[in-house]
């Protein structure tokens, strides 16, 4: 019992997840720079136009996959958050941290290129329609908590006000989901469903597909770098960091 | 699975929507550049201050 979950606790510790994670970047580098490198050609130019937007389609390609990991990662923050509330660990701190910034700026590129979408589309580039209102919360609220983390001085305080204000607006996301449904709104309903089949020909949809899945990739690796930033900068004047800084001359 | 566009000229046009289609696009590719330097930038720096705040210490 007791060595069946010795690897956890390593993987729990931040200079634990820091050697282990240091193997895992080079292999999801490359995952995320060929999946997204495969699918951007395919959606940019082998998928077929829309009959009705014609090109301007395209953007489906960038901004459903971002705007897919604009959600689920705020779920990373409040799941990290929790554990951090709950077991006192460290790590989830750091991981919380680490995905609030990369949270707003994904949720910054979703609304971006959904506005330049929606001139072509709509004839607007904003309108205060539900889904797109919350969507701007959902930036407003990845960007209180990299804000309250910077008015703390107080780590272990800063950590425990953004665990909550995350939790708290975890409100937010299944309104974000539901916001097609449940109002009158200019924006399309979901394309893709777990419980039926997506609304779109398999030619254009493939490459989404693997847009997705390498901006999953791409989210895992930038959620890494940031979190192994973050353990060197609140460790940095432990031991293991000074060895690692004297035991390497480049970097 | 054939290429949509004859030409490179038509393929940045996009049929007239090229200006939203590549501002989109454009947009996306430097943030998320930005995110894969920024943390790599942090890591390098802390690092670095660290390995000379321990030079400084084995001087005295």
């Amino acid at each position: 019992m007791a060595r069946r979950w010795q690897w956890f606790h390593r993987l729990g510790s931040p200079p634990g997840f820091y050697r282990a994670s240091g193997y895992w970047l080079p292999w999801l580098a490359v995952a995320a720079a060929l999946l997204l490198g495969v699918g951007l050609v395919w959606g940019l130019v082998y998928a077929p136009p829309d009959a009705r937007q014609g090109n301007s389609f395209r953007i489906i390609y960038i901004h459903v996959p971002v705007s897919f990991l604009a959600l689920a990662g705020y779920y990373v923050m409040a799941v990290a958050g929790a554990v951090h509330l709950i077991w006192r660990m460290k790590l989830a701190d750091m991981v919380m941290t680490a995905a609030a910034p990369l949270g707003a700026a994904l949720t910054f590129v979703a609304l971006f290129s959904g506005a330049v979408w929606g001139k072509p589309t709509w004839g607007t580039y904003w309108v205060w329609d539900a889904r797109i209102t919350s969507m701007l919360v959902l930036l407003f609220l990845y960007l209180g908590v990299v804000a309250l983390r910077q008015g703390f001085s107080n780590q272990e305080a800063a950590g425990r006000a953004c665990a909550v204000l995350a939790l708290v607006g975890t409100v937010n996301i299944p309104i974000i989901y539901k916001s097609v449904d449940w109002w009158y709104s200019l924006h399309q309903p979901a394309t893709i469903r777990l419980t039926a089949a997506p609304s779109m020909h398999p030619d254009m949809f493939k490459p989404l597909l693997v847009m997705i899945l390498g901006l999953y990739v791409f989210y895992a690796l930038v959620l890494i770098l940031n979190t192994r930033a973050e353990i060197l900068a609140r460790e940095r004047r432990t031991g293991w960091v000074r060895e690692l800084a004297m035991g390497r001359n480049q970097d | 699975m054939n290429p949509q566009f004859h030409g490179v000229a038509e393929f940045l046009a996009m049929g007239g929507h090229g200006p939203y289609v590549w501002s989109a696009y454009g947009v996306a590719l430097v943030v998320l550049v930005w995110l894969v330097v920024q943390p790599l930038r942090r890591h390098a720096a802390i690092l670095k201050a660290v390995r000379r705040a321990g030079a400084r210490e084995q001087k005295h």
